[in-house]
């Protein structure tokens, strides 16, 4: 009997499809929290998704692209200093001034990946510090920024971007869950790209890195000024919603790296749904463990390293070994297809 | 005048940033792993020499007789308990787990001796200055430079004449056949993160009688360590000297011109370096 | 079976999915200078890696001297007094032709071996003793490498490949080599595809195929015939 088996290469799977349905219901259920929510709540949101979206970025540019950095402070605090910087001295209005800082944060990104690319591995790690400390010192330098001690958004800006507080409270919540939508779309779409689906072969077939060679350069320098575009924007929401800003807190290591590498680590580095349960564990620990202060620090400091060393596939990685689930469709199933009895002659 | 003297004492500062710099060196040549914990475990080490020196009511380089062998002690159990479970092709664990480290180490410091500033009392040594030719040098920068270079000799002595050293490179060259030699690597690697970390009790202790310290500083005393590693060339234990001195005078240049420069002039030059000369100034070893 | 100085029982060996041996038996008497031969990927280097340590495998798979030590790492095994001169020589290119040899003895063993016996055996290597040892020739260097070997003094010796990309001239002179370094009663195995020159220094061999023992015997005692059907499968 010859075997006429077929084989279908299938994305999607019945759970992704369903996990695409509810994601839409609890988009729509989040958009309307004005609705249900308290002020303190959306303010805890708010600041959910925008640890959701330097996670996801940040697990991006290592996770994916192989470039582990520890210096994305670099720019947050890039997008919120340009935040003040367009608003005070170049007129644009906040939102605009983030879109545009964006860009900005993108272009700056090229001389700085040119420069720190030379280094591999861990020494790309600690040049992306080095990047970061000079970014730090030198807004630490300008004094009509405030110098060292830093400045507050004057009070007409903050008002243009709507006059009632609740206006405003609501437009930066709605624009921080629009950014979290847009940096999980982005990162999704380009894992499914071509380039993406190589970066991934990569990852997991060193052999295959040396074959490809400049191909990835290009990759890898395209994730990064992608990545630094987006958490230059990320950083100006942030500081938009702090309306504070000062040279230490905006490049803080701590702040925008030390715990953007723990959501990740914990959740799962290197798929898109870890850094979602790393965000949402980091946020009840902190909820519960808040008051003890640098104790909390060490306690996540240690789960992440027994994670990484019990774990290294993290949360996501022992629930997707223990029921095989995947939210967001990246890697292909093949199904074999039983052809039905009456066509075998 | 000023600017001769700024720069003798930088060249001073560059012995500092040599010790830090060695000891990452060290551990990079024996098995490819940067260890991002290297200044907070630094600036543990002047904690436990605070601790030591006030408890035992001893001079803080008299405590370097118990610190170097503690910190030597901490370095081979973290190296056979932690670390070496890191070690494969993957780079991310042991960047991710020494990161984790080195936040572990920050915050626990900060709980037991809280963010206020200390300084080792160094005595008369601490004040007293030399004059040469018209500058005034102080004894314990002196001290502190005459010391690097003693650890970096001692270091390359180490490596190159002795079965310790031997045994370092074969593990580094190849990791298989240094074990069928009888090289167990797990207990070669506790032993150069031993050596390691005891430059760092050295440094530590150097650098706690010299400037004030807190818990938060030891990420910038890595980073000094790591641009005058990549400055001076990777795997050159003679030009991490001459990268601390590069970054040393630097850094005293750029303080003089504006003090809030001082730091930033040290990255500067780094950056200028490694975009025209990527591979330091004296490479030995390919990345 | 408790009188083999080495004995393989029912060894297998992975590599991730990929199985490379299949059951493979094999003994070796004290003294003895056993041949083993197999085509490329036939599983010769992968039961050297076993034997030596390299990959770990059941405890009672390899059986060295009455004791089980299939599942101790190659440092261990080494200071049990089994050394291998790996495929492709893999000498320390750190090191000094010297420093190669004097890490070979570092394990602590004693006996016949030393560092002037190497360089009577190989007088080459003692005028080169302090050159890096990637300057040597490819013969020098396999010189070196089985010098780095011996100067562990072991018990049993493990040969893989060493005429492997050696002109023929230097491998005869290696190979005269081999009766002075088994004279003290030294066992030794050897890999090579080169079967008449397998054959020629063995007592016995064993042939691999596709990661099983596909014929054994007392060299010289099958026809040519025989044996090329158990080297090729055909």
């Amino acid at each position: 009997m010859k075997s006429s088996q077929t084989h279908t290469v299938l994305r999607s799977s019945q759970a992704s499809r369903r996990a695409a349905l509810v994601g839409i219901v609890i988009l729509i259920v989040l958009a309307a929290a004005p609705l249900w929510a308290g002020r303190a709540d959306m303010r805890l949101m708010s600041e959910i998704f925008l640890y959701l979206a330097l996670a996801s970025l940040w697990n991006l540019l290592a996770g994916y692209a192989g470039l582990v950095s520890v210096g994305q402070q670099a720019f947050v605090g890039f997008g919120g200093y340009l935040l003040f910087a367009l608003t005070i001295f170049g007129g644009l209005h906040p939102l605009l001034a983030i879109g545009v800082a964006s860009l900005f944060g993108a272009a700056m990104s090229v001389p700085v990946a040119a420069l720190i690319f030379r280094l591999r591995g861990a020494y790309f790690a600690i040049g992306t510090w080095v990047v970061a400390e000079v970014f730090r010192l030198t807004f630490a330098q300008i004094s009509a920024l405030g110098g060292g001690s830093g400045s507050s958004l004057p009070v007409k800006i903050v008002k243009s971007v709507a006059s009632s507080r609740t206006m405003r409270e609501w437009t930066s919540y709605w624009l921080a869950l629009g950014l979290v939508v847009l940096v999980l779309v982005v990162v999704y779409l380009f894992l499914r790209s071509r380039k993406g689906l190589a970066l991934t072969a990569i990852r997991d077939n060193e052999l295959a890195a040396g074959s490809l060679g400049i191909d990835i350069w290009r990759t890898q320098f395209l994730v990064y000024v992608v990545t630094a575009g987006l958490t230059t924007m990320t950083g100006g929401l942030i500081f938009l919603q702090k309306l504070r800003i000062s040279p230490d807190a905006a490049f803080s290591v701590n702040d925008w790296t030390a715990f953007v590498i723990f959501i990740v680590v914990i959740g799962g580095i290197g798929t898109i749904e870890g850094p979602i349960i790393g965000t949402l564990v980091y946020f009840a620990l902190r909820e519960f463990l808040a008051d003890l202060g640098t104790i909390y620090l060490i306690v996540l400091g240690i789960v992440a390293i027994l994670i990484m060393l019990k774990a290294p596939k993290g949360l996501w990685g022992l629930i997707r070994e223990r029921w095989g689930l995947e939210l967001f469709p990246l890697s292909h199933r093949v199904e074999t297809n039983t052809p039905r009895k009456d066509q075998n002659g | 005048m000023d600017w001769i003297n700024s720069i003798v004492q930088g060249v001073l500062l560059g012995g500092l940033y040599a010790m830090i710099a060695a000891g990452l060196s060290l551990i990079f040549g024996v098995m490819r792993l940067v260890n991002i914990a290297h200044g907070d475990l630094i600036i543990l080490a002047a904690y436990l020499g605070l601790t030591v020196a006030t408890a035992l009511g001893l001079y803080p380089l008299v405590a370097l007789l118990i610190i170097v062998p503690v910190m030597a002690a901490i370095g081979y159990v973290l190296q056979r308990v932690v670390l070496n479970n890191t070690l494969s092709d993957d780079i991310l664990p042991p960047l991710l787990v020494t990161f984790g480290l080195s936040v572990i180490i920050q915050n626990a410091l900060l709980e037991i001796y809280s963010a206020d500033p200390q300084k080792m009392d160094a005595g008369a040594l601490g004040t007293a200055s030399a004059n040469i030719g018209g500058i005034s040098v102080g004894l314990l920068p002196l001290l502190m430079f005459a010391t690097a270079v003693v650890v970096i000799a001692g270091l390359q002595f180490v490596f190159y004449r002795t079965a310790l050293g031997r045994a370092f490179r074969a593990v580094s060259d190849n990791q298989d056949v240094a074990q069928l030699m009888g090289l167990n690597k797990r207990h070669v690697y506790g032993l150069a993160m031993a050596l390691s970390l005891a430059v760092v009790a050295i440094a530590g202790i150097f650098l706690g009688m010299r400037t004030s310290f807190d818990p938060s500083i030891g990420g910038g005393r890595l980073i000094f360590g790591f641009e005058a590693v990549i400055i001076g060339g990777l795997g050159n234990l003679w030009g991490t000297l001459i990268g601390g001195v590069i970054l040393g005078v630097a850094q005293n240049i750029g303080a003089q011109i504006n003090p809030g420069w001082q730091v930033l002039a040290g990255h500067v030059v780094f950056l200028v370096i490694l975009a025209f000369r990527p591979r330091g100034l004296f490479p030995r070893m390919t990345g | 079976m408790g009188d083999f100085e080495l004995s393989v029982a029912r060894l297998e060996a992975h590599y991730g999915d990929f199985q490379a041996l299949f059951g493979i038996d094999f003994n070796v008497s004290k003294g003895e200078v056993i041949a083993i031969i197999g085509s490329n990927g036939a599983g010769k280097s992968t039961l050297m890696r076993s034997i030596s340590g390299l990959m770990t495998n059941g405890a009672s798979q390899v059986v060295f001297q009455g004791e089980p030590i299939g599942d101790l790492r190659a440092d261990e095994v080494a200071a049990r007094g089994i050394a291998l001169v790996p495929e492709g020589r893999q000498l320390f290119p750190s090191l000094s032709v010297e420093e190669n040899l004097i890490i070979g003895g570092q394990i602590g063993r004693t006996g016949y071996w030393s560092l002037q016996r190497v360089y009577e055996l190989f007088p080459i290597l003692q005028e080169r003793r302090h050159q890096p040892s990637t300057s040597l020739s490819g013969g020098q260097q396999q010189m070196v490498a089985i010098g780095r070997a011996l100067m562990a003094n072991p018990e049993l010796l493990l040969l893989d490949e060493v005429s492997l990309g050696l002109a023929p001239v230097v491998i005869k002179s290696i190979y005269e080599a081999l009766p002075r370094i088994v004279e003290g009663g030294m066992s030794a195995v050897i890999v090579e595809q080169d079967i008449s020159k397998a054959l020629s220094v063995s007592t016995r061999f064993y042939c691999l195929q596709e990661g099983r023992v596909s014929l054994e015997g007392k060299s010289g005692s099958q026809t040519r015939e025989e044996i090329s059907r158990a080297y090729f499968g055909v």
